[in-house]
């Protein structure tokens, strides 16, 4: 039987809400369901989310009966902003959240390194916002709740499956007994120590970096901006490494790394924080300002992914799909960027409008981008914590350098988390126009977003289905191409025709583009030119000038006619 | 391909004592630390990430 603890879990911030459980109804039947869920995180929830948006039902099982304990993710970036907007959270994000773009980084005592990242006027988010996870997970549970799509169990605790040839059969503990569940397929998204990973015996490629590092959020008045602040060598910690985040309601998150040897047991000892804590509060010039603990934890840095994310009709999402370090905010922001990606492959696979393909693309399209995030982010995680004597020379040869000398000094910056682009994506269109175009994003890269109006964006009215964005003018839409869109949305697919700067016969939406912004921004010379956006809205074709054929061939391909059945990789056609 | 400067006798002598002198400077616990710092600066004057590899490689053979 499983027991969740119907505690609240502590937090001077934060309010956990303890649910009641989902408990079956003894003797019914087994259910039969499209898609079930395992866990409740933001993988989950966002997945959740894009499927329902995309009209397809879930059950999502979440093991405990309240929202994950402590802050956790706390950085989230633009794209994962724009992501959250998709899934209709984002208001609420930027509404409580601190938003941020500069980094400091000090080595004894001067500032070596200042990280200012670019601020477009053309962008709605900040490039970081800080927030506690359980804000995130408590505004994605409640979108949840409002969609009828969505059937929310919490304490259903996923105990062991067995892989059918179709479909997945789930064996679900609850404090009323346990229970099977037939599904179609199951996203496994049940976080960094997947128990369906381990069931299922997969291993991970990749390393493992042995430092240790704790993680602790205080409360505490610091008259500090929102800016991210690392330290070097400290003289409290020689060699090691301490960041500190703000985070809203007054906590601060004090992340350092351990002395090597030294147990997490002990570091985690209230002396042993407190010690540590006051020391760095000391350094920053606030001894003896009263602070609170709040919740502490310990990490190591990993750079793990599954080589595939697609097993029979298992799919692994998030951190149970790839562990990546905490540098950089790898975690919950490839996350998203996963779960968005998964959304729409599964939604359309399941509505019958993708081949075998699609998912096959899914799991190399995102193996692919963890491999990215993983070769980046390795190297900032071999600058934080060095790995081996080696690494430590020439990290501690740099710190000392970049007292003089500038051009060590990038070598601070963290390479902060950004969203892969599908340049060599199965789904791209082969015969557009994509050469042909001198700015814009490229096929298989996410979208530029453009400030249309005051407080008004292109992205703010994209997404939900593919978009053809078609730049007005002159030109009007082809028949030909206005009725084969119908056509397509006849069979199920969403497709939306958006006409940018002037109205277009045809089209669904009209978006003003006085100032030619979004004309210059998607390197559009003439008119008529086209952009096809796929549902996470990443580019999968642009043409100067639309035709029919073309657009069917494209969408044809971004539905999975090109991915290769084994390897996902793209076919030639 | 652009040509490098060669150190003639008398400069390869004084780059000989100058580094000598610079190790003794450093001393033991921070010769290691020092030589990186350095090996770094040179690497940047020389602006050729690939003629470095070759360099390691050949400090690094007959060790």
């Amino acid at each position: 039987m499983h027991t969740p603890s119907s505690i609240p879990r502590p937090s001077l911030y934060f309010s956990y809400q303890v649910h009641e459980p989902w408990l079956p109804r003894s003797g019914a039947p087994e259910g039969r369901h499209p898609v079930v869920i395992a866990g409740s995180g933001p993988a989950a929830l966002v997945t959740a989310l894009e499927l329902a948006r995309h009209g397809v039902a879930s059950v999502v099982c979440a093991a405990e009966l309240q929202l994950t304990q402590g802050s956790r993710a706390i950085c989230f970036t633009r794209r994962s902003l724009e992501i959250l907007q998709q899934v209709g959270v984002a208001d609420r994000m930027t509404a409580q959240g601190l938003p941020w773009r500069f980094g400091n980084s000090f080595y004894r005592g001067q500032l070596v390194y200042r990280m200012e990242a670019a601020h477009d006027p053309d962008d709605r988010f900040a490039p970081v916002l800080n927030i506690q996870q359980q804000f995130l997970e408590q505004y994605l549970y409640e979108a949840c709740e409002k969609s009828p799509l969505i059937d929310f169990r919490w304490g259903n605790k996923i105990e062991r499956i067995d892989l059918l040839d179709d479909g997945v059969r789930v064996h679900v503990d609850t404090p009323a007994g346990a229970y099977a569940l037939r599904a179609d397929w199951l996203v496994a998204a049940d976080g960094g120590r997947s128990g369906l990973r381990s069931q299922m015996q997969l291993s991970m490629e990749g390393a493992s970096y042995e430092g240790v590092f704790v993680i602790a959020d205080i409360r505490i008045d610091l008259p500090l901006p929102t800016e991210r602040l690392a330290f070097f060598d400290p003289p409290w910690n020689p060699g090691n490494t301490i960041l500190m985040h703000r985070e809203p309601h007054n906590i601060w998150r004090v992340d350092y790394q351990l002395p090597p040897g030294e147990s997490s047991e002990e570091a985690l000892r209230p002396e042993s924080l407190k010690k540590r804590i006051d020391a760095q509060l000391a350094m920053i010039g606030f001894a003896g300002t009263p602070w609170e603990m709040d919740w502490s934890s310990v990490y190591s840095a990993r750079t793990l992914t599954l080589s595939d994310y697609l097993h029979g009709r298992v799919v692994f999402v998030g951190d149970a799909a790839h562990l990546l370090p905490i540098f950089g905010v790898r975690g919950a922001n490839t996350a998203f960027q996963d779960a968005q990606s998964l959304g729409w492959h599964l939604a359309y696979t399941v509505r019958g409008l993708a081949g075998s393909g699609l998912m096959r693309n899914y799991s190399a399209e995102r193996v692919g981008a963890a491999r990215e995030i993983i070769d980046e982010s390795g190297k900032s995680t071999r600058f934080m914590a060095p790995p081996s004597r080696g690494f430590r020379m020439l990290r501690d040869a740099v710190l000392s350098l970049s007292l003089t000398q500038d051009f060590v000094r990038p070598l601070y910056h963290w390479r902060t988390s950004r969203p892969h682009e599908y340049t060599d994506s199965a789904l791209n269109s082969q015969d557009d126009d994509d050469a042909l175009f001198e700015a814009g994003p490229a096929k298989g890269a996410p979208p530029s977003n453009v400030q249309l109006a005051p407080g008004d964006y292109l992205l703010d009215h994209l997404g939900g289905g593919f978009d053809l964005l078609v730049f007005a003018g002159a030109a009007a839409l082809p028949e030909a191409v206005v009725e084969r869109v119908r056509a397509w949305r006849a069979r199920g697919l969403g497709l939306r025709i958006t006409a940018v700067g002037g109205a277009v016969a045809g089209a669904d939406q009209t978006l003003a583009d006085s100032g030619g912004r979004a004309r210059a921004k998607y390197g559009v010379g003439a008119d008529g030119a086209a952009y096809l956006l796929r549902p996470d809205q990443h580019v999968c074709a642009r043409w100067r000038a639309l035709d029919v054929d073309r657009l069917e061939a494209a969408l044809l391909r971004a539905l999975g006619a090109g991915v290769h059945p084994n390897t996902g990789q793209a076919v030639c056609a | 391909m652009k040509s490098i400067p060669q150190l003639d006798r008398a400069g390869l002598e004084a780059v000989y004592d100058t580094l000598a002198q610079a190790i003794d400077q450093a001393g033991v616990e921070k010769a290691e630390l020092f030589l990186v710092k350095l090996a770094l600066l040179q690497a940047q004057a020389q602006g050729d990430a690939q003629a470095f590899v070759q360099q390691v490689q050949a400090a690094l053979r007959d060790l």
